[in-house]
């Protein structure tokens, strides 16, 4: 293995790394004694040099990405949707970071931050991860500083119990990611996705077309956790309302971002396979018909099980979500919901970089307006107690430019134009629709645009407290200024992005054009 | 120039969002607020004249251009032809009239009017838009501002209402959302601009199934029968000013979906099936029977209901089929008047709207016919009286209003494809006289004595005078009203053009 290139390519990594535990040393060292807002402010800044330095980082990344020593299939890849996804988790970390200031639930600010960038370092590996292990090992890292951060308001019962439930899940989902993993190696004989899917088309694989779709069933099932798609999301709902603010905003974003970054490896492994003995590229059996089975009509299994688990998840989470009275139960439903939409452009997935870049647009656009929903309902947490909707009652008259934060934000959330996550929805569903014009994509997108009409009236219900309804007490909603500043910046990019939507998008083509 | 008027609506609407709040007593930023709605009402509705004077005798104008999201071969594409200049013009008027009758709205001004202006703009915008998608983008614009202004500053029910109509309004739009992707998908041009659409020759099947859901999902707003329900709940709830516009252009919007989007890129839609079913033999017969159905119900209903503002709210039902069935008609005459109407209603039913909800219900607190009969309000508000009487005569169809030109046209037009449509719309439209009448009589001229007990002993207290606001804006919509019935050709040189060229083709 050649080190010199191993350290160029996890350059990001090695800055996060360094710098959370500079955390630690400043935290625990220097500022020991110093007050709590002083420490939360020098850990933020901290790291937010230290994502600073990894994006800094990047062009630094040998082209190419790491391969396996004496061969030229890569373990990391660098440039193009996994840089994309690399910024852009750093770029969310930094915003999940900026809403830690000014809350007190927990007096470890250093360990806290630490710990958030090392889960943001697992995200950054699994987003370039092409081989198994490096997958689990990147997935682990970041699930494990998860269930941390989750459990860190100590003086809070539902933040353990939460804590514990997601712990359990993640653990079992964990078991089923690695046993379908083992399958993977047992029938193909490398731990290469690339080499996985070239040993599709070998006759072991084709002789047992059932211990496919149990591997196959078994990633699904581990990375359906990961994104909370259903069946596999009872743990969301519980965790995004225990988690402390800046917790749940990172899973709801970072995590997130990771994950669907991993499906976009497997996606593009899979329809980039370059058969080196016969000189063809291949689509593999896990998008074709060619082998191992054609079932229900679909385009192989893997296909199949994603648009299932795409089609229960927008359906049960937009329904689910307008029983919801915590809001915060109500964003974990509607990211459920929105898990659905994407996984669609997963099951559908095109050759060249069309789906890549919708699902990367939209993942990361939901990241920032999640983070932004998470940061105003927060504010107004500290200021009742409670993210029951009535504590949003009159919000306008108390806190006007919070009300038009999240007026904004939600309706983007719900697809309403010139807001971001409209354009987001757009570019998803075309995606689909290039990839495949066939009657189930079809009825499959008609089912997804329906749906989101559906999560209109749970957004509506929330911008009904917060605009019709009179304020049940009066004063003041405070937040602190600098929370105010970054939440009023994630809505004007939320309304500029919405705007100018070709932005982002050269932006991201940008990514390509060293490839 | 026509593209200003999107512009400084929105731009109105972010000032008075941001505009702070009045301390305490804030009479003086309401009166603010009034003044900055009204400047920016008026200046649209002046370029929407000088657009449409300079525009006369032109076909299709475009005003801007450019490239949007150059990826997926989006256009920011403005444009105006005949259609468009009649509906932005309606659309200034509304304007103009809305805040005219929202003067005396003293709770949250700045925000109503920030929403009202947001919901001009968004419509300007549908009117002014020749590609598709951006056309969809300002559609559900004016959805959101429309949910607001009902649920905070309604009446009767009115969060029901405004949840009722954002919902019905926005899986109107997703039906439009899938027609808008299926039709970017199948046509391959990479465009989705109207004339890329339109030239795009989609397959006859796909226009198939293609047009009743485009024109379901637009004719949702229009009121089209058995989707009416949001309208007559939602015109009831939404202060006066709302209500005008719901009824005066927001219903247009789908009308005008219908037949820009619906009608003008899936012509083939409206081929006969090959097969009939009790003379149902296409889509064109589907949307008829479904248009004949909505005047002839909306009408019947409207003779029933014991609410004034009912009364109106199921007449725009009916009118609106006038409109639906006119389109369908697919010639000339026909589709002449479904835009005429478009405008004509736009005005009647604003001004009727203005007269229940502000001029009477500020003054009377109370809409119901019984009650109203007890006030003697043709002797006591005769101004309202008269407002009502030459409004409702407009409303009926009389000769000397927009209104009878633009039916009689539209019945012309059904005779001409069917004549049994005619005879039944027919029947709306004798129907339409009586509710008017009824509605009439009841509210301003009973010749019921008073019970002992409701002479009040010491003379009737008197009504809030009638303010210059109310006199200047219902002094308008009549002027539109009688210019356009007595001399219809005004609108119709600038319609009949762009109908000729929408029904020969699409829009090449």
């Amino acid at each position: 293995m050649n080190y010199a290139n191993l350290f160029r390519v996890t350059l990001p990594e090695t800055a996060l790394d360094v710098a959370a535990l500079l955390v630690l040393v400043v935290d625990l060292g220097f500022l020991r004694k110093a007050a709590l807002q002083t420490r939360i402010m020098a850990s933020v800044l901290i790291g937010l040099f230290g994502c600073g330095a990894a994006v800094f980082f990047m062009p630094f990344q040998a082209d190419g990405g790491l391969s396996y020593p004496g061969s030229t299939d890569l373990m990391l890849s660098a440039g193009g949707y996994a840089a994309i996804a690399q910024v852009g988790i750093l770029m969310l970390t930094v915003l999940t970071l900026f809403l830690l200031i000014g809350s007190d639930f927990t007096k470890h600010v250093g360990e806290f931050v630490a710990v958030v960038l090392m889960a943001a370092t697992g995200g950054l590996l699994i987003s370039a991860a092409q081989d198994l292990l490096v997958i689990f090992v990147g997935l682990e890292l970041l699930s494990l500083g998860l269930y941390i951060l989750t459990a860190f308001a100590k003086r809070s019962g539902k933040s353990a119990e939460s804590a514990m439930k997601y712990y359990l899940f993640g653990g079992m989902s964990a078991a089923f990611l690695l046993f379908g993993f083992s399958y993977l190696y047992g029938l193909t004989g490398s731990t290469n996705l690339h080499r996985i899917m070239l040993g599709f088309y070998g006759p072991t694989v084709i002789g047992s077309a059932p211990l496919v779709y149990v591997a196959l069933v078994m990633i699904a099932a581990g990375l359906g956790f990961k994104v909370a798609a259903v069946p596999f999301h009872l743990w969301a709902p519980d965790t995004y309302e225990g988690a402390p603010a800046p917790a749940a905003a990172f899973i709801a974003s970072v995590s997130k971002v990771a994950s669907f970054a991993l499906l976009i490896g497997i996606g593009t492994a899979a329809m980039h396979v370059f058969d080196g003995a016969h000189g063809v590229v291949r689509v593999t059996a896990l998008f074709t018909t060619e082998t191992p089975a054609r079932w229900m009509g679909f385009n192989g299994p893997w296909s199949t099980i994603i648009a299932i688990i795409a089609v229960a998840s927008m359906v049960f989470g937009n329904l689910a979500a307008l029983a919801q009275d915590s809001v915060r139960r109500l964003l974990a439903y509607s990211a459920i919901a929105h898990a659905g939409y994407i996984l669609l452009a997963v099951a559908y997935f095109s050759r060249g970089n069309i789906s890549a870049n919708a699902i990367l647009y939209y993942i990361l656009t939901y990241g920032l307006t999640t983070i932004g929903a998470f940061g105003a309902v927060s504010v107004v947490e500290r200021m009742h107690g409670s993210d029951r909707m009535d504590a949003f009652l009159g919000l306008y008259k108390r806190n006007g430019l919070l009300a038009g934060v999240l007026l904004v934000l939600f309706l983007s959330l719900a697809g309403i134009p010139p807001l971001v996550g409209f354009w987001a929805k757009f570019n998803l569903f075309a995606a689909v629709l290039e990839v495949n014009r066939g009657v189930t994509p079809f009825t499959l997108v008609a089912i997804a645009v329906a749906m989101s009409a559906v999560s209109l009236y749970y957004y509506l219900q929330v911008l009904k407290r917060v605009f019709v309804m009179a304020p049940a007490e009066d004063g003041l909603v405070k937040g602190n200024p600098l929370t105010m500043g970054v939440l009023a910046l994630i809505t004007v990019a939320v309304v500029v992005l919405g705007c100018l939507p070709g932005l982002m998008q050269s932006w991201m083509a940008g990514f390509y054009a060293g490839m | 120039m026509l593209a200003w008027t999107i512009y400084i609506s929105f731009a109105g609407a972010l000032v008075l969002a941001l505009m702070p709040k009045g301390k305490g007593g804030s009479g003086h930023s309401a009166a603010l607020a009034r003044g900055i709605a009204l400047v920016v009402a008026v200046a649209g509705f002046a370029i929407a004249i000088a657009g449409f004077a300079s525009g006369a005798g032109k076909g299709r104008v475009t005003i801007v251009d450019v490239p949007w999201v150059p990826m997926m071969g989006i256009h920011y594409m403005l444009a105006a032809d005949g259609i468009s200049r009649v509906l932005v013009l309606l659309t200034g008027l509304a304007a103009v009239a809305g805040v005219l009758f929202s003067w005396n709205i003293e709770h949250r001004t700045n925000e109503f009017f920030a929403f009202f202006l947001a919901l001009i703009g968004g419509v300007y915008g549908v009117f002014l838009s020749f590609d598709l998608f951006l056309l969809f983008v300002f559609y559900e614009i004016a959805i959101v501002p429309k949910y607001f202004l009902i649920a905070i500053w309604g009446s009767t029910r009115r969060e029901y209402a405004a949840m009722k109509l954002a919902l019905y309004s926005f899986v109107g739009s997703a039906m439009v959302l899938i027609v808008l992707l299926a039709a970017y998908a199948t046509s391959g041009s990479h465009s989705t601009a109207l004339v890329d659409l339109a030239r795009a020759n989609l397959p006859v099947s796909f226009q198939m199934w293609a047009f009743p859901v485009a024109f379901v999902g637009f004719g949702i707003l229009a009121g089209l029968w058995p989707f009416h329900t949001w309208a007559p709940t939602g015109h009831v709830a939404a202060p006066t000013a709302a209500s005008m516009l719901l009824a005066g252009v927001v219903m247009k919007l789908g009308a005008y979906g219908c037949l820009r989007v619906a009608i003008g890129l899936f012509p083939h839609g409206l081929d006969p099936w090959g097969w009939s079913f009790w003379g149902i033999g296409s889509w064109r017969d589907v949307f008829a029977l479904l248009a004949v159905i909505g005047i002839i119900y909306g009408a019947l209903v409207a003779l029933a209901q014991t609410d004034f503002k009912f009364v109106i709210g199921y007449s725009s039902v009916s009118h609106m089929g006038f409109v639906l069935l006119g389109l369908v008609t697919l010639t000339q005459v026909g589709v002449d008047g479904a835009v005429l109407q478009m405008f004509s209603h736009g005005v009647i039913a604003g001004l009727l709207f203005a007269i229940v909800g502000r001029i009477v219900y500020e003054r009377t607190h109370t809409r119901q016919l019984a009650e109203l009969e007890g006030m003697y309000l043709g002797r006591r508000l005769p101004f309202a009286a008269w407002a009502f009487v030459i409004a409702g005569v407009a409303s009926m169809g009389l000769p000397g209003f927009s209104g009878f030109v633009a039916e009689l046209q539209v019945l012309i037009g059904a005779w001409v494809a069917r004549p049994w449509w005619t005879a039944a719309s027919g029947v709306g439209i004798v129907i339409g006289v009586a509710y008017t009448w009824r509605a009439m009589q009841k509210a301003f001229f009973t010749d019921r004595l008073p019970r002992p007990d409701e002479h009040p002993k010491e003379g009737w207290p008197k009504f809030d005078p009638i303010t210059w606001p109310e006199v200047t804006a219902t002094c308008l919509l009549f002027a539109a009203t009688l210019i356009v019935g007595i001399y219809p050709s005004v609108l119709l040189n600038s319609i009949e053009p762009a109908v000729k060229a929408l029904l020969a083709g699409g829009m090449q």
